[in-house]
């Protein structure tokens, strides 16, 4: 049954991306419900903040749950800025990722000989502490009050405000990412995440210098989540600090470890589940949550790899163990 | 001199347990030097202190007569000098191509804009890369593994995966930890030729190992440990023939010294 469906995904996953693009750029022309358009607004939205996460937890194992906190440094970069001093929304797009970035180096370098469960509630408090910063810095952050007309992004005559327009600004950020993380991934950088995942001492015994690539993985995570941080608050065009919160990070992590840790397109699959889900369970309101939690426990028990996880990946367990103990011997 | 690694009175303390105690050792080039001593004698300890794994609590390592002492693993392995593990540590989840690709770090450049790009830097890593990598595996006979998952293999393939991914790095000094263990005799005998045929191709190879007919066979030099302290070092005769080393394996008496005859 498993290796069903995993038949069935392969080439989905050889020829999906570029498929899936092309309709994605026509989607917008042929549906016309607003809420439809904004559903798939969040679904790409949360592909790449989900995708952002995963360069973290399941290239590298390096196991970061505050994820919220670099989206929302990401998004008051661009609120504040753009409201203050007017700045572009191009401009301020990389900015907000760089601003992320070097909040993601100050988390990383005094985290970088920990692991698993320490580093976790490190980046945990992190994202609470950027949170009461947005909520208490008022001079700044509007405080309570949050940050209201943002400004919406224009390019040549277009206007960018509303979900049909909005919603290609986001598609390109996530084929953007998934470009140029898919280039890393494959490069001698992304094996030496890899490689720390899987052994740092075997790592640093090759000369990987393992402090320096988390140091940089994290700060990868982190510039992408910024920058979807950035294009989000102009797309609500009001921000407070009630939309990072924790909560939001595990809704983050959840897509991860539904889609696929390790996987270049098993967050993408993630956010259209989770993002899918919330709306059919709308009508069960807050009991969703308990959904949320039954997802993820049968995942970890039936799937652990994830929808898109190769059956070849560090979460698969036992399963490949079995399947591929007979390999070695042809 | 034509010494690789030099080891002046290094000393290990993990609070009053002397692990290593005041042990000298050189390293010619050209050597197959082997480690041996009972359990628990320090020759694990004694070489993580060689590659950087541990600092020592006194004094000094020299690779090539520059001094190593305390650098971390990663820098002593861009000094030259590669190591397996005695539970090997291969990226498990990683083809064997994959293994010994992470083994060409040192030898690429590839920065993140590069990746992004793809410059010419990053081709040229990647078709040296490639092409290494295969050169290698079909080299050490694990051509037909290169897309096999590293950690689905026979405990003797992933022995020599280990091997290959340390040979990546173009090692002045190779170090093997206990390379024979958990081998049957046939593996065992497969290996000591493989390491022969290392040496011959000009590589030094220090080793740890238990099997006292394997270091016998192959080794040209012995050191011996017992206890965190150096008790013997010479040739496979010399070490032999030694009482010291007789009664770190059999104890003291007219028993086991009979035993021995």
């Amino acid at each position: 049954m498993k290796d069903k469906l995993y038949g069935v995904l392969a080439p989905v996953k050889k020829y999906g991306l570029f498929v899936a693009i092309g309709i994605l750029a026509l989607l917008p022309m042929v549906v016309s419900k607003t809420y439809i358009l904004g559903l798939l607004c969040r679904v790409l939205m949360y592909a790449t903040l989900a995708g952002s996460l995963n360069v973290i937890n399941g290239y590298s194992g390096q196991m970061c749950i505050g994820h919220a906190g670099f989206f929302c440094i990401g998004s008051y970069v661009e609120a504040i800025l753009a409201t203050r001093m007017g700045i572009s929304f191009w401009v301020l797009l990389p900015l907000a990722g760089a601003a992320a970035a070097l909040m993601g180096l100050f988390v990383a370098l005094p985290t970088l000989k920990m692991r698993g469960v320490y580093l976790a509630i490190i980046t945990l408090g992190f994202s609470e502490i950027i949170r009461l910063l947005a909520l208490n810095w008022t001079d700044v952050t509007g405080g309570a009050m949050g940050i209201k007309n943002i400004p919406v992004p224009r390019l040549g005559g277009i206007e960018f405000s509303n979900a049909r327009t909005y919603y290609y600004i986001f598609l390109a950020i996530a084929v953007l990412f998934l470009f140029i993380t898919r280039r890393v991934i494959r490069s001698r950088l992304g094996r030496a995440w890899m490689s720390i995942r899987e052994d740092q001492l075997a790592a640093r015994s090759l000369g990987v210098n393992t402090p320096a690539y988390k140091a940089v993985n994290f700060m990868y995570g982190a510039f992408w989540a910024g920058i979807i941080g950035a294009a989000y608050a102009p797309y609500a065009r009001f921000i407070d600090s009630t939309i990072y919160t924790l909560d939001e990070g595990f809704n983050i992590l959840s897509m991860v470890i539904v889609g696929g840790m390790g996987t270049l397109t098993g967050p993408l699959a993630g956010s259209v589940v989770i993002n899918v889900l919330t709306e059919l369970l709308r009508p069960i309101g807050q009991w969703r949550m308990v959904a949320y939690g039954v997802l993820i426990i049968v995942m970890m028990w039936f799937r652990p790899q994830g929808l898109i996880g190769a059956s070849d990946s560090v979460l698969a367990g036992r399963d490949i163990k079995m399947k591929k103990s007979g390999e070695g011997a042809k | 001199m034509s010494g690789i690694l030099r080891a002046n009175g290094v000393c290990k303390y993990f609070g009053g347990l002397k692990a290593v105690e005041n042990v000298d050792m050189e390293i010619a080039r050209g050597d197959i030097f082997g480690i041996i001593g009972p359990n628990g004698a320090g020759k694990t300890t004694f070489f993580n202190i060689c590659t950087g794994i541990y600092g020592p609590t006194k004094g000094s390592v020299y690779l090539e007569e520059e001094e190593i002492t305390g650098l971390s693993p990663d820098k002593v392995a861009a000094k030259g000098m590669a190591r397996t593990f005695q539970n090997i540590q291969l990226f498990k989840y990683l083809t064997v191509r994959d293994n010994v690709k992470i083994g060409f770090h040192l030898h690429t450049k590839t920065r993140l804009l590069d990746a992004i790009l793809h410059t010419k830097a990053y081709q040229q890593d990647e078709k040296m890369i490639q092409e290494a990598s295969e050169a290698i595996l079909e080299r050490v006979g694990l051509i037909q593994y290169r897309d096999s998952m590293a950690g689905m293999l026979p405990y003797g393939i992933q022995r020599k995966v280990e091997i290959a991914r340390a040979l990546a790095i173009e090692p002045k000094l190779l170090l093997l930890d206990e390379p024979a263990a958990g081998m049957n005799p046939q593996e065992t005998m497969e290996l000591a030729e493989f390491i022969k045929s290392l040496n011959a191709e000009g590589h030094t190879i220090a080793l740890i190992e238990h099997d006292m007919k394997f270091v016998m066979n192959t080794c040209n030099r012995i050191l011996v440990l017992n206890f965190g302290k150096k008790i013997c070092e010479g040739t496979p005769e010399v070490v032999k023939a030694d009482q010291g080393v007789h009664e770190a394996y059999f104890g003291k008496g007219i028993i086991a010294g009979e035993a021995v005859k």
